[in-house]
């Protein structure tokens, strides 16, 4: 078993009709993932590829899906991890940007309360190769490994990935945590499930500027992760107060700066990398 | 803004009108505050607040601040507000806790001062379960916290009860009441009103028309077109997609001496048009070089190497530009490009070096 998903992991496309939706479902197919359905409402009875596509997640519950990706636009996605979550599915990623941030403290609590797991909103998704891909990362770029990633972004995840594939080593689970100031899960969380996972050996933490995630992170480290960790953080050039594209990335009243995240991981024996690029060295 | 909000919402403010011209000033009655209304804090200390004690104050004054200047904004607004007979001054707030993922209301008796001054055992904090909402106990908490008289503490309550609204219905990141005054007639007043909304929910508050003023006129330009563009003060254009690894660049670039003039997002995309706009925008910044940086994915290298073509005819561009492309249809691009007599490398160290090394010699 790898870190949430595997071979077996049945998964859903809430928005499978969509540019978005479509595409990157393909491309999952591609890469080895079980779809079973989409889910597109007014749709309801269209084929996508050789899937069935329905109106409701109700109906494609006959198909016993554990995870579902809801690529539906921002309004309509509070509704859409609602059903999902209501109707039980155990792995909600949610690929939309720009969802408001109350939406998403609402579906934050609800899967908390329902004991779901929820990854994104507006991230890359999960990848665990080549056992199963929920989200939009490039196919491409892995190789079965045993180095664990956690990231706050989508591309320059992408970048190190890449690099790490490029020096010999491989990826047991690829995970974006999302780039809004709101996301189901936190560096603790996913550390938590690297940490027994008998297929990771390393883990790479891929940070940025705004909130103190990777503060907290560093403090769980101390205690509680034996594996060897090592981190990149992005925005060390970031000026205060302006959003560097991710709604999240923000310094803030002092709050959320590059120094402090990486003066957190070193006093928690983290090695910080310059450069993307410099993350396989320090992996050796 | 905030006060009108708070108005409708049943928080009290202080009595006043705004006025556009000189023409709008009512007869004096009795001692007010003019303040410009500029989205921006710190406006005391930049001259756009005046007092008033007479009828000749008040005509001077809203004369004098009407077309001044502050920080480069010029004031086309004044608010004419009552003078509050101030007896004590107290703080209270509802932010986005971003670690636990909740709103939390923060209050406490020093107000007027940032709150980030006032020592942690004077602050009351609390996390509020959003699916819950507020409830009328964490008020009776706050201000049993904060030791306020009954008949003060009544009226707290209902204020925070009230911004909790506010927070909750306007989809805002913050809202906060520094100071709420405690006046000499035992009465609570916002004296001043500060919330910030969450512009990714404006498709729900389309009568709401906000222009962020921190923001300079090619960045809303750059919004405008929906791009995530941050302005810097150096002198290398650069374009990369997705934030982190825009970032990741601007910051490569920082640790090799060479100085970013700008943040630009390309997004995911497989649009020339989408390419040649972004070096628009950026040209309009005026650098001395350019950056691109690509990993394809959604974004394909090829449609980048067409798009950097096209800007550049289309565009007339004479300046140097240093692309690195990686991923899907990097060959491709990179053929394309060869074609035009642009060099494409497929690392990002070696492009940092090249253009750090040209914009830096002067």
């Amino acid at each position: 078993m790898s870190v949430l998903v595997d071979k077996n992991t049945r998964v859903i496309v809430q928005g499978i009709t969509g540019h978005q939706g479509s595409f990157h479902a393909g491309e999952m197919i591609k890469f080895g993932t079980k779809v079973v359905a989409g889910v597109s409402p007014g749709k309801g009875g269209s084929k996508f590829q050789d899937l069935d596509v329905y109106d409701t997640v109700a109906e494609a519950m006959k198909l016993s899906p554990d995870a579902t990706m809801i690529s539906v636009p921002a309004p309509y996605v509070k509704d859409a991890a609602f059903e999902a979550i209501d109707h039980g599915i155990k792995i909600v990623y949610i690929l939309t940007e720009h969802v408001p941030f109350h939406d998403t403290m609402e579906i934050v609590h609800q899967a908390r309360r329902k004991g779901i797991t929820l990854i994104g909103p507006n991230g890359p998704g999960i990848t665990s190769p080549f056992l199963c891909k929920i989200g939009i990362m490039p196919n491409q770029i892995f190789k079965e490994g045993d180095v664990a990633v956690a990231s706050r972004s989508g591309t320059l995840t992408y970048e190190i990935v890449e690099a790490i594939t490029r020096n010999g080593f491989g990826e047991s689970t690829v995970i974006g945590l999302g780039g809004d100031p709101v996301v189901g899960l936190t560096f603790i969380d996913v550390l938590k499930m690297f940490e027994e996972d008998e297929r990771t050996k390393k883990i790479v933490l891929v940070g940025e500027i705004g909130g103190n995630n990777e503060e907290r992170a560093a403090e769980y480290i101390k205690k509680h992760v034996s594996k060897k960790v090592v981190a990149y953080i992005t925005g060390r050039s970031a000026p205060p107060g302006k959003r560097m594209g991710h709604a999240g990335a923000i310094i803030e009243k002092g709050v959320g700066t590059a120094e402090s995240k990486i003066k957190a991981f070193n006093s928690a024996g983290v090695k910080v990398a310059d450069y993307p690029w410099d993350i396989p060295g320090l992996l050796r | 803004m905030g006060k009108e909000i708070f108005r409708k919402y049943g928080i009290p403010v202080p009595d006043g009108y705004v006025v556009e011209s000189a023409s709008g000033v009512k007869k004096f009655d009795k001692p007010v505050v003019i303040k410009s209304q500029i989205l921006l804090g710190g406006r005391g200390k930049s001259g756009g607040i005046k007092f008033a004690k007479s009828q000749a104050d008040l005509d001077s004054g809203v004369k004098e601040l009407l077309g001044s200047k502050i920080r480069n904004l010029t004031v086309s607004k004044v608010l004419v507000e009552e003078m509050l007979d101030i007896k004590k001054e107290i703080y209270v707030s509802i932010a986005l806790n971003r670690a636990e993922r909740v709103p939390m209301v923060i209050a406490s008796s020093s107000g007027g001062v940032e709150i980030e001054s006032v020592p942690e055992d004077k602050i009351f904090k609390t996390l509020v379960d959003p699916l819950i909402g507020y409830s009328d106990y964490i008020g009776r908490e706050a201000t049993n916290f904060l030791k306020l008289e009954p008949a003060i503490a009544a009226q707290f309550r209902s204020i925070l009860s009230n911004l909790y609204r506010v927070f909750e219905k306007e989809d805002c990141e913050l809202v906060e009441i520094n100071p709420l005054v405690i006046t000499g007639s035992g009465k609570l007043i916002a004296a001043d009103a500060k919330v910030v909304m969450d512009s990714d929910s404006m498709f729900r508050h389309k009568e709401i028309n906000i222009v962020d003023t921190e923001k300079t006129p090619l960045e809303l330009e750059a919004q405008g077109k929906g791009y995530s563009f941050v302005e810097l003060d150096g002198n290398i254009g650069v374009i990369a997609n997705g934030a982190g690894l825009t970032m990741a660049t601007l910051d490569a670039l920082t640790l090799h001496k060479g100085k970013p003039r700008n943040f630009l997002d390309l997004g995911g995309t497989d649009n020339v048009d989408t390419v040649v706009n972004a070096f628009e925008l950026v040209m309009k910044a005026d650098p001395k070089a350019i950056l691109v940086n690509i990993f394809g994915g959604v974004t394909k290298c090829d449609t980048v190497a067409n798009g950097i073509v096209a800007a550049k005819d289309r565009l007339k561009i004479s300046k140097p530009i240093v692309v690195r492309l990686s991923g899907v249809h990097e060959d491709e691009g990179r053929a394309i490009l060869k074609n035009d007599g642009i060099e494409a490398f497929s690392t990002m160290l070696p492009a940092i070096e090249r253009v750090a090394q040209i914009a830096g010699g002067n």
